[in-house]
């Protein structure tokens, strides 16, 4: 995913004069043909988030589109005033491709696990959050960033996920794509999980339990019509994410159903618990722990449903 | 170890420095508080900028031709507020309404309500970086645009303008200016006990930047410190000795007078006769 992303970003700089690149301290022989193609808009500027993103506003308040790239944490959490202030503040099209959202970076510990990335940048005044489902989808997302007015989070998965994401889906920032439609049960999720939420609903199907799939690749703004919309007349509700619960997309959906007013569905929300990770391993391994695999996920919406019997 | 260069007050003040030191007090008593010792201090540094310095249209704010000044020091507002208003960016009768509910001049600057203020700023550190990323932009467009950035003495304990320096001294950007308005005290006391910053000269040549220290009420000085630097590889640190409440005799190098709220009529009466002295 992050290979298609940088791919991606590559493209777009050929054809636009706009397009620049900033990497912090990013892997040998990272962005290789940007270099080589646009020496002069391309940067490698160091282990210094803060400057990293003051520089791309400096760069985006004199028109140029600046591409950040760097590993989700430190392009949240150590930068967050750069990023209010310099970012959302002045509105500006900066674009930051966060490597590893969520728990990706499992085996190096709970300082590379970004857990509240959406939290802290959904919180922002202009933001746009986006956290694609696989590399296809994540091409579509870049490609579309391009002429978007002010900044966008871009989340990527660990790369080689499973591609859900089909050709005839019309892709646009701020549009859910239905997965599958839902029956007496619907899930709502994002990024990678989303090819979770299908596994989990064949196996739920396989009990005689039809539950739909509604992929937000944006966070924010959410599709308020489509989730509104998706919600109406569900025995059962669920969000589904690689992120706390706290402000995540569950916070988002449950937001946007309360504004809206009427009678809510039960919502089950499944998400990261309210820790850090003791654990390394794997990325599935972290999944699997917090409930959030095909399997799990599928027991616990059946055990919902079994609960809520009347 | 570099020793500290102590110029200030030396200058008297003149009749422009005085005028523009009205426009801040006209501010002052307009919001009833303000950072007067934060703005003082840069008086002369912004009058010769926008005097001597800068090709800039107050006509036409954003000329793609201007030199670009970044107020890193967001809280030195009043200073900016005051040469802009001179300059005719917008009308001085605005600056009574500072800091009130509908102005557009608020306690901080803001891009994009203020005609002329190229950056929002006010949470400290963050101008240099801002800077380095407009003087890429008029690099990469091969455009002769030079930029300054003024900044505060006690704004660079924030660890990002070092992350900025060092970005700055890397990629030789000649055309970019820092300014370090060293009027050595911070919000709770003296630079030197809150956290001392000599040798500051030396810091960032170390940043690979030149350095020229001045005293930062000498227009004079000033000029030719911010002279085109043809030829020149690095970028450039003016390091401006300057006074704390500068021209204001009873706020002059007295914390208490960083901010003020609450300024009362006598206040503001002396602050005018203070100015009518020079």
């Amino acid at each position: 995913m992050r290979q298609t992303a940088l791919d991606t970003v590559t493209e777009l700089a050929r054809r636009d004069p706009r397009v620049v690149f900033i990497g912090s301290d990013l892997g040998v022989g990272t962005m290789d043909k940007f270099r080589a193609e646009m020496p002069d808009r391309f940067f490698m500027e160091g282990v210094a988030e803060q400057n990293i993103v003051g520089m791309a506003a400096g760069l985006a308040m004199e028109g140029f589109i600046p591409f950040v790239n760097t590993i989700a944490t430190f392009l949240t959490r150590r930068c967050f005033e750069q990023v209010a202030v310099d970012l959302c503040l002045h509105n500006l099209p900066v674009r930051l491709i966060a490597n590893g959202g969520g728990v990706v970076y499992a085996p190096l510990g709970p300082t590379h696990l970004a857990i509240e990335d959406m939290a802290i940048l959904r919180a922002l005044p202009n933001m746009t959050v986006i956290a694609p489902s696989d590399a296809q989808e994540m091409r579509r997302a870049v490609t579309a960033t391009l002429d978007r007015p002010g900044p966008v989070y871009i989340r990527l998965g660990k790369g080689g996920d499973p591609v859900i994401a089909r050709d005839d889906e019309n892709f646009a920032i701020g549009k859910a794509i239905l997965k599958r439609a839902p029956g007496q049960i619907g899930m709502i999720s994002t990024g990678v999980l989303t090819e979770r939420c299908l596994r989990a609903a064949d196996r739920l199907a396989a009990q005689g339990i039809e539950a739909g799939v509604l992929h937000c690749h944006t966070v924010k703004p959410l599709d308020i019509d489509a989730v509104r919309g998706f919600a109406q007349g569900l025995r059962l509700l669920v969000t589904v994410e690689e992120h706390v619960a706290t402000g995540g997309l569950g916070s988002a959906v449950a937001d946007c159903l309360l504004a809206a007013g009427g009678s809510l569905p039960p919502i089950l929300r499944l998400a990261l618990p309210d820790a850090f990770p003791r654990h390394y391993g794997s990325q599935d391994d972290l999944l699997e722990i917090a409930g959030l695999q095909p399997g799990p996920i599928a027991e616990r919406i059946a055990k919902t449903i079994t609960d809520l019997r009347p | 170890m570099t020793k500290a260069v102590n110029l200030p007050n030396a200058i008297r003040l003149d009749n422009r420095s005085r005028d523009l030191r009205r426009l801040v007090v006209r501010a002052l008593d307009g919001g009833g508080r303000g950072h007067i010792g934060s703005s003082m201090s840069l008086i002369e540094i912004l009058r010769v900028l926008y005097d001597d310095v800068l090709r800039h249209r107050p006509a036409e704010p954003k000329w793609q031709g201007r030199d670009r000044f970044i107020l890193s020091k967001g809280h030195g507002c009043l200073a900016l507020y005051a040469i802009l208003a001179d300059k005719g960016y917008f009308p001085a009768a605005e600056l009574a309404d500072f800091c009130t509910r509908d102005s557009f001049l608020g306690g901080h600057p803001e891009a994009g309500k203020i005609p002329g203020v190229e950056a929002s700023t006010g949470a400290l550190g963050h101008g240099l970086s801002i800077g380095i990323g407009v003087a890429l932009a008029a690099r990469i467009r091969k455009t002769d645009a030079r930029v300054f950035v003024a900044m505060g003495d006690g704004e660079i304990d924030e660890g990002s303008v070092w992350e900025a320096a060092m970005c700055a001294g890397k990629h030789g950007l000649s055309s970019l200016t820092a300014i370090v308005d060293y009027n050595k005290m911070q919000s709770y006391g003296s630079v030197s006990e809150v956290q001392p910053l000599e040798p500051l000269g030396a810091k960032w040549r170390a940043f690979g930047f030149d350095v020229v220290e001045v005293d930062g009420h000498d227009v004079a000085a000033l000029r030719a410190a911010f002279a085109p630097r043809r030829g020149a590889a690095k970028p450039l640190a003016v390091i401006c000795h300057t006074v704390k409440g500068k021209g204001l005799p009873f706020a002059e190098n007295d914390a208490a007078w960083h901010h003020k709220s609450k300024i009362k009529p006598e206040q503001v009466a002396a602050m005018y006769a203070a100015l009518e002295n020079g």
